[in-house]
Protein backbone atom coordinates (compact mmCIF):
# COMPACT_ATOMS: atom_id res chain seq x y z
CA UNK A 1 0.00 0.00 0.00
CA UNK A 2 1.07 3.32 -0.63
CA UNK A 3 -0.11 6.13 2.44
CA UNK A 4 0.06 9.80 1.61
CA UNK A 5 0.82 12.26 4.56
CA UNK A 6 -0.53 15.71 3.57
CA UNK A 7 -0.21 17.64 6.85
CA UNK A 8 2.60 19.09 8.55
CA UNK A 9 3.58 16.70 11.79
CA UNK A 10 3.67 19.97 14.13
CA UNK A 11 -0.42 20.55 13.34
CA UNK A 12 -1.68 17.02 13.11
CA UNK A 13 -1.09 13.87 13.93
CA UNK A 14 -1.74 12.03 11.23
CA UNK A 15 2.25 10.94 10.32
CA UNK A 16 1.86 9.52 13.56
CA UNK A 17 -1.54 7.58 12.83
CA UNK A 18 -0.39 6.72 9.63
CA UNK A 19 3.07 5.23 11.07
CA UNK A 20 0.75 2.92 13.55
CA UNK A 21 -0.94 1.66 11.25
CA UNK A 22 1.16 1.14 7.83
CA UNK A 23 2.24 -2.68 6.98
CA UNK A 24 6.23 -3.17 7.04
CA UNK A 25 7.29 -2.45 3.59
CA UNK A 26 4.32 -0.53 2.72
CA UNK A 27 5.15 2.65 1.39
CA UNK A 28 4.83 6.40 2.99
CA UNK A 29 4.94 9.74 0.76
CA UNK A 30 5.04 12.90 2.23
CA UNK A 31 3.62 15.60 0.41
CA UNK A 32 1.99 19.34 0.89
CA UNK A 33 2.12 20.49 4.27
CA UNK A 34 3.57 16.85 4.83
CA UNK A 35 6.84 17.15 4.14
CA UNK A 36 8.07 19.53 6.91
CA UNK A 37 7.98 15.71 8.36
CA UNK A 38 11.47 15.13 6.27
CA UNK A 39 13.97 16.89 7.51
CA UNK A 40 17.00 16.30 10.08
CA UNK A 41 16.62 18.59 13.30
CA UNK A 42 13.24 18.72 13.90
CA UNK A 43 11.63 17.31 17.41
CA UNK A 44 10.42 14.56 15.66
CA UNK A 45 13.62 13.65 13.15
CA UNK A 46 14.14 10.36 15.74
CA UNK A 47 10.58 8.97 14.98
CA UNK A 48 11.32 9.54 11.47
CA UNK A 49 14.38 7.66 11.20
CA UNK A 50 12.65 4.89 13.26
CA UNK A 51 10.35 4.85 9.84
CA UNK A 52 12.65 4.85 7.44
CA UNK A 53 14.03 1.77 9.27
CA UNK A 54 10.54 -0.32 8.76
CA UNK A 55 8.81 1.47 5.44
CA UNK A 56 9.87 2.74 2.19
CA UNK A 57 9.83 6.61 2.52
CA UNK A 58 9.36 9.51 -0.06
CA UNK A 59 8.81 12.80 -0.37
CA UNK A 60 7.73 15.49 -3.03
CA UNK A 61 9.97 17.94 -4.37
CA UNK A 62 7.63 20.16 -5.76
CA UNK A 63 5.86 20.55 -2.40
CA UNK A 64 9.52 20.80 -0.28
CA UNK A 65 11.07 23.38 -3.10
CA UNK A 66 7.96 25.37 -2.65
CA UNK A 67 8.23 25.70 0.97
CA UNK A 68 11.59 26.79 0.50
CA UNK A 69 12.95 23.60 2.53
CA UNK A 70 16.90 22.11 1.29
CA UNK A 71 16.26 19.31 -0.48
CA UNK A 72 19.70 18.12 0.74
CA UNK A 73 18.71 18.16 4.57
CA UNK A 74 16.38 15.55 3.72
CA UNK A 75 17.01 12.69 5.91
CA UNK A 76 18.88 10.24 4.31
CA UNK A 77 16.73 7.43 3.33
CA UNK A 78 13.38 9.27 2.11
CA UNK A 79 13.59 9.60 -1.47
CA UNK A 80 12.71 12.82 -2.99
CA UNK A 81 10.09 12.18 -6.03
CA UNK A 82 7.93 14.52 -8.34
CA UNK A 83 4.95 14.18 -9.34
CA UNK A 84 5.79 11.85 -12.00
CA UNK A 85 7.50 9.58 -9.32
CA UNK A 86 4.39 10.03 -7.40
CA UNK A 87 2.08 8.68 -10.23
CA UNK A 88 4.93 5.88 -10.39
CA UNK A 89 4.26 4.80 -6.89
CA UNK A 90 0.78 4.99 -7.03
CA UNK A 91 0.94 2.24 -10.17
CA UNK A 92 3.66 0.28 -8.47
CA UNK A 93 1.58 -0.01 -5.62
CA UNK A 94 -1.75 -2.16 -4.69
CA UNK A 95 -3.56 0.56 -3.16
CA UNK A 96 -3.39 4.25 -2.15
CA UNK A 97 -4.85 5.01 1.75
CA UNK A 98 -4.47 9.34 2.19
CA UNK A 99 -4.14 10.21 5.36
CA UNK A 100 -5.97 13.36 5.96
CA UNK B 1 -33.43 -24.95 -13.41
CA UNK B 2 -32.71 -21.30 -12.74
CA UNK B 3 -34.87 -18.64 -12.52
CA UNK B 4 -34.60 -16.01 -15.04
CA UNK B 5 -33.56 -13.31 -12.23
CA UNK B 6 -31.05 -15.88 -10.67
CA UNK B 7 -28.75 -15.76 -14.20
CA UNK B 8 -27.94 -12.08 -13.50
CA UNK B 9 -24.08 -12.01 -13.21
CA UNK B 10 -23.46 -10.18 -9.85
CA UNK B 11 -20.46 -7.39 -11.15
CA UNK B 12 -17.47 -7.15 -10.00
CA UNK B 13 -17.17 -6.82 -5.80
CA UNK B 14 -14.30 -5.04 -4.17
CA UNK B 15 -13.66 -4.34 -0.60
CA UNK B 16 -14.11 -0.92 0.35
CA UNK B 17 -12.96 0.40 3.71
CA UNK B 18 -14.19 3.78 4.87
CA UNK B 19 -12.03 5.25 7.30
CA UNK B 20 -13.20 7.86 9.96
CA UNK B 21 -10.82 9.64 11.57
CA UNK B 22 -12.27 12.94 12.33
CA UNK B 23 -15.05 14.24 15.24
CA UNK B 24 -18.59 14.94 14.38
CA UNK B 25 -20.00 18.45 13.95
CA UNK B 26 -16.89 20.79 14.42
CA UNK B 27 -16.43 19.77 10.15
CA UNK B 28 -19.11 18.03 8.14
CA UNK B 29 -16.88 14.85 6.92
CA UNK B 30 -18.31 12.51 9.46
CA UNK B 31 -21.80 13.25 8.19
CA UNK B 32 -21.10 13.06 4.46
CA UNK B 33 -18.71 10.32 5.05
CA UNK B 34 -21.84 8.82 5.82
CA UNK B 35 -23.90 9.73 3.66
CA UNK B 36 -21.88 7.42 0.68
CA UNK B 37 -21.74 4.92 2.93
CA UNK B 38 -25.82 4.75 2.85
CA UNK B 39 -26.06 5.25 -1.09
CA UNK B 40 -22.71 2.75 -1.32
CA UNK B 41 -24.98 0.51 0.20
CA UNK B 42 -26.71 -0.10 -3.51
CA UNK B 43 -23.78 -1.50 -5.09
CA UNK B 44 -23.33 -4.18 -3.04
CA UNK B 45 -19.76 -4.48 -2.00
CA UNK B 46 -17.83 -5.41 0.51
CA UNK B 47 -18.12 -2.42 3.00
CA UNK B 48 -16.25 -1.99 6.50
CA UNK B 49 -16.40 1.10 8.66
CA UNK B 50 -13.42 2.21 10.34
CA UNK B 51 -13.35 4.45 13.49
CA UNK B 52 -10.48 5.39 15.02
CA UNK B 53 -8.54 8.65 16.30
CA UNK B 54 -10.76 11.23 16.48
CA UNK B 55 -13.50 9.49 14.39
CA UNK B 56 -14.84 7.39 17.68
CA UNK B 57 -16.11 10.64 18.68
CA UNK B 58 -18.75 10.32 15.68
CA UNK B 59 -20.50 6.60 17.44
CA UNK B 60 -20.64 8.60 21.38
CA UNK B 61 -23.77 7.79 22.69
CA UNK B 62 -25.93 11.00 23.76
CA UNK B 63 -25.64 13.70 21.40
CA UNK B 64 -27.77 16.47 21.73
CA UNK B 65 -27.38 19.00 19.47
CA UNK B 66 -30.17 21.55 19.87
CA UNK B 67 -28.48 23.87 21.56
CA UNK B 68 -25.76 24.33 18.48
CA UNK B 69 -28.80 24.12 16.17
CA UNK B 70 -27.37 21.13 13.98
CA UNK B 71 -29.13 18.36 13.00
CA UNK B 72 -28.33 15.34 15.35
CA UNK B 73 -27.06 12.21 12.97
CA UNK B 74 -25.66 9.83 15.47
CA UNK B 75 -29.26 7.88 14.67
CA UNK B 76 -28.20 7.00 11.54
CA UNK B 77 -25.03 4.61 12.50
CA UNK B 78 -28.12 2.34 13.97
CA UNK B 79 -29.72 2.27 10.26
CA UNK B 80 -26.71 0.65 8.85
CA UNK B 81 -27.64 -2.55 9.79
CA UNK B 82 -30.51 -2.59 7.79
CA UNK B 83 -28.53 -1.13 5.02
CA UNK B 84 -26.37 -4.71 5.25
CA UNK B 85 -23.59 -2.30 6.47
CA UNK B 86 -22.33 -4.79 9.49
CA UNK B 87 -18.65 -4.55 9.53
CA UNK B 88 -17.98 -1.73 11.99
CA UNK B 89 -14.74 -1.57 13.98
CA UNK B 90 -13.37 0.78 16.47
CA UNK B 91 -10.18 1.05 17.27
CA UNK B 92 -9.27 0.20 20.92
CA UNK B 93 -6.20 2.69 21.44
CA UNK B 94 -8.43 5.47 19.92
CA UNK B 95 -11.12 4.36 22.55
CA UNK B 96 -8.85 4.23 25.74
CA UNK B 97 -6.96 7.30 24.81
CA UNK B 98 -10.16 9.22 24.63
CA UNK B 99 -11.89 8.03 28.11
CA UNK B 100 -14.19 5.43 26.19
CA UNK B 101 -15.33 2.24 26.26
CA UNK B 102 -17.37 0.02 23.60
CA UNK B 103 -20.78 0.69 26.00
CA UNK B 104 -20.21 4.60 25.07
CA UNK B 105 -20.90 3.82 21.66
CA UNK B 106 -24.57 3.98 20.23
CA UNK B 107 -24.25 0.91 18.37
CA UNK B 108 -22.33 -2.30 18.68
CA UNK B 109 -18.94 -2.50 16.93
CA UNK B 110 -16.24 -4.83 16.99
CA UNK B 111 -13.39 -3.22 19.09
CA UNK B 112 -9.93 -4.42 17.09
CA UNK B 113 -6.02 -2.69 18.33
CA UNK B 114 -4.29 -1.06 16.43
CA UNK B 115 -2.23 -3.93 14.72
CA UNK B 116 -6.17 -5.59 13.83
CA UNK B 117 -6.66 -2.52 12.20
CA UNK B 118 -3.47 -2.00 10.37
CA UNK B 119 -4.10 -5.75 9.07
CA UNK B 120 -7.64 -5.06 8.23
CA UNK B 121 -6.73 -2.20 6.05
CA UNK B 122 -4.07 -3.99 4.34
CA UNK B 123 -6.83 -6.21 3.13
CA UNK B 124 -9.40 -3.62 1.11
CA UNK B 125 -9.23 -2.92 -2.48
CA UNK B 126 -10.16 0.57 -1.63
CA UNK B 127 -9.61 2.72 0.77
CA UNK B 128 -11.44 6.09 1.07
CA UNK B 129 -10.74 9.11 3.49
CA UNK B 130 -12.96 12.15 4.07
CA UNK C 1 -3.84 2.42 -15.51
CA UNK C 2 -7.32 3.79 -14.79
CA UNK C 3 -7.23 6.23 -11.76
CA UNK C 4 -10.17 7.28 -9.79
CA UNK C 5 -9.27 10.38 -8.36
CA UNK C 6 -11.35 12.21 -5.24
CA UNK C 7 -10.91 15.84 -4.70
CA UNK C 8 -12.23 16.73 -0.98
CA UNK C 9 -11.91 20.72 -0.98
CA UNK C 10 -12.06 23.78 -3.04
CA UNK C 11 -9.88 25.71 -4.75
CA UNK C 12 -7.54 28.09 -3.23
CA UNK C 13 -8.70 26.86 0.44
CA UNK C 14 -6.95 23.78 0.57
CA UNK C 15 -3.63 22.68 -1.65
CA UNK C 16 -6.02 19.65 -2.22
CA UNK C 17 -7.29 20.48 -5.42
CA UNK C 18 -4.12 22.06 -6.90
CA UNK C 19 -2.27 18.98 -5.93
CA UNK C 20 -4.88 16.69 -7.55
CA UNK C 21 -4.62 18.58 -10.66
CA UNK C 22 -0.73 18.32 -10.91
CA UNK C 23 -1.27 14.58 -10.46
CA UNK C 24 -4.09 14.05 -13.11
CA UNK C 25 -1.76 16.14 -15.32
CA UNK C 26 1.64 13.84 -14.89
CA UNK C 27 -0.51 10.76 -14.49
CA UNK C 28 -2.06 11.61 -17.97
CA UNK C 29 1.50 12.86 -19.41
CA UNK C 30 2.16 9.17 -18.53
CA UNK C 31 0.01 7.88 -20.43
CA UNK C 32 -2.75 6.48 -17.85
CA UNK C 33 -6.34 7.17 -17.87
CA UNK C 34 -8.07 9.05 -15.56
CA UNK C 35 -11.75 7.11 -15.23
CA UNK C 36 -13.52 9.88 -13.27
CA UNK C 37 -12.44 12.88 -11.08
CA UNK C 38 -15.23 12.79 -8.34
CA UNK C 39 -15.62 16.15 -6.25
CA UNK C 40 -17.26 15.75 -3.04
CA UNK C 41 -17.37 18.13 0.54
CA UNK C 42 -15.81 21.45 -0.57
CA UNK C 43 -14.58 20.19 -3.67
CA UNK C 44 -18.01 20.62 -5.01
CA UNK C 45 -16.36 24.12 -5.35
CA UNK C 46 -13.97 23.53 -7.96
CA UNK C 47 -16.98 23.52 -9.76
CA UNK C 48 -18.49 26.93 -9.72
CA UNK C 49 -17.54 29.24 -13.13
CA UNK C 50 -18.32 32.36 -11.57
CA UNK C 51 -14.42 32.30 -9.47
CA UNK C 52 -12.84 35.47 -10.27
CA UNK C 53 -9.37 34.97 -8.78
CA UNK C 54 -6.08 37.46 -9.56
CA UNK C 55 -5.39 37.53 -13.21
CA UNK C 56 -1.22 36.65 -12.27
CA UNK C 57 -2.28 33.75 -10.54
CA UNK C 58 -3.82 30.05 -11.32
CA UNK C 59 -7.39 29.68 -11.86
CA UNK C 60 -7.63 25.95 -10.34
CA UNK C 61 -11.78 26.09 -11.76
CA UNK C 62 -10.39 26.84 -15.71
CA UNK C 63 -7.08 24.55 -15.27
CA UNK C 64 -10.34 21.57 -14.64
CA UNK C 65 -12.12 22.60 -17.38
CA UNK C 66 -9.85 23.04 -19.85
CA UNK C 67 -8.31 19.56 -18.98
CA UNK C 68 -11.40 18.15 -19.36
CA UNK C 69 -11.55 19.64 -22.71
CA UNK C 70 -8.16 18.35 -24.21
CA UNK C 71 -8.59 14.70 -22.27
CA UNK C 72 -12.32 14.36 -22.18
CA UNK C 73 -12.15 13.44 -18.52
CA UNK C 74 -14.94 12.94 -16.39
CA UNK C 75 -15.47 15.70 -13.97
CA UNK C 76 -18.18 14.82 -11.10
CA UNK C 77 -19.39 16.78 -8.41
CA UNK C 78 -21.87 15.25 -6.69
CA UNK C 79 -25.38 16.51 -5.84
CA UNK C 80 -25.87 15.96 -2.42
CA UNK C 81 -22.80 18.24 -1.61
CA UNK C 82 -23.13 20.64 -4.34
CA UNK C 83 -26.90 21.55 -3.19
CA UNK C 84 -26.13 22.70 0.42
CA UNK C 85 -22.96 24.48 -0.99
CA UNK C 86 -25.11 26.27 -4.07
CA UNK C 87 -23.31 24.82 -7.08
CA UNK C 88 -25.92 24.37 -9.60
CA UNK C 89 -26.86 23.51 -13.60
CA UNK C 90 -29.53 24.56 -15.40
CA UNK C 91 -31.57 22.11 -14.37
CA UNK C 92 -31.03 21.50 -10.54
CA UNK C 93 -31.42 25.79 -10.67
CA UNK C 94 -34.88 25.24 -12.22
CA UNK C 95 -35.92 22.65 -9.86
CA UNK C 96 -34.92 24.68 -6.91
CA UNK C 97 -36.49 27.80 -8.29
CA UNK C 98 -33.11 29.27 -8.26
CA UNK C 99 -32.61 32.77 -10.14
CA UNK C 100 -29.09 31.34 -11.45
CA UNK C 101 -26.73 28.41 -12.14
CA UNK C 102 -23.21 28.36 -11.88
CA UNK C 103 -21.72 25.02 -13.16
CA UNK C 104 -18.35 25.21 -14.88
CA UNK C 105 -17.80 23.80 -18.58
CA UNK C 106 -16.63 20.16 -18.37
CA UNK C 107 -17.97 19.58 -15.09
CA UNK C 108 -21.32 17.42 -14.43
CA UNK C 109 -23.69 16.69 -11.64
CA UNK C 110 -24.10 13.48 -10.06
CA UNK C 111 -24.67 10.96 -7.70
CA UNK C 112 -22.56 9.75 -5.00
CA UNK C 113 -23.11 6.24 -6.72
CA UNK C 114 -20.34 8.14 -9.29
CA UNK C 115 -17.69 8.05 -6.67
CA UNK C 116 -18.32 4.09 -6.08
CA UNK C 117 -18.34 3.31 -9.61
CA UNK C 118 -14.95 5.00 -9.83
CA UNK C 119 -13.85 3.04 -6.96
CA UNK C 120 -15.70 -0.32 -8.31
CA UNK C 121 -13.84 0.27 -11.97
CA UNK C 122 -10.57 2.20 -11.77
CA UNK C 123 -7.18 0.36 -10.86
CA UNK C 124 -6.36 3.09 -8.02
CA UNK C 125 -8.34 5.54 -6.10
CA UNK C 126 -6.21 8.57 -4.76
CA UNK C 127 -7.68 11.00 -2.43
CA UNK C 128 -7.28 14.56 -2.13
CA UNK C 129 -8.20 16.65 1.09
CA UNK C 130 -7.32 18.26 4.24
Amino acid sequence: MLHTVNKSPFERRTLDSCLRHAQPDSAVLLIEDGVYGAFDGTAITGKVKDAIGNFKMYVLGPDVRARGMDESHVLDGITVVDYEGFVDLVAEHDKVQAWL
Amino acid sequence: MAEPWEDEEQGPVRKFMYVNRRAPYGTIYALESLEVVLIAAAFEQDVSLVFLDDGVFQLKKGQDTAAIGVKNFSPTYRALEGYDVEKLYVEQESLEARGLTADDLVVPVQVVNQKELGDLMAEQDVLLSF
Amino acid sequence: MKFGILVNEGPYQHQAADSALQFTKAALAKGHEIFRVFFYHDGVNNGTRFGVPPQDDRNITQQWSDLAAEHQLDLVVCIAAAQRRGILDENEAKRHGKDGNNLAPGFRISGLGQLIEAGIQADRMIVFGD
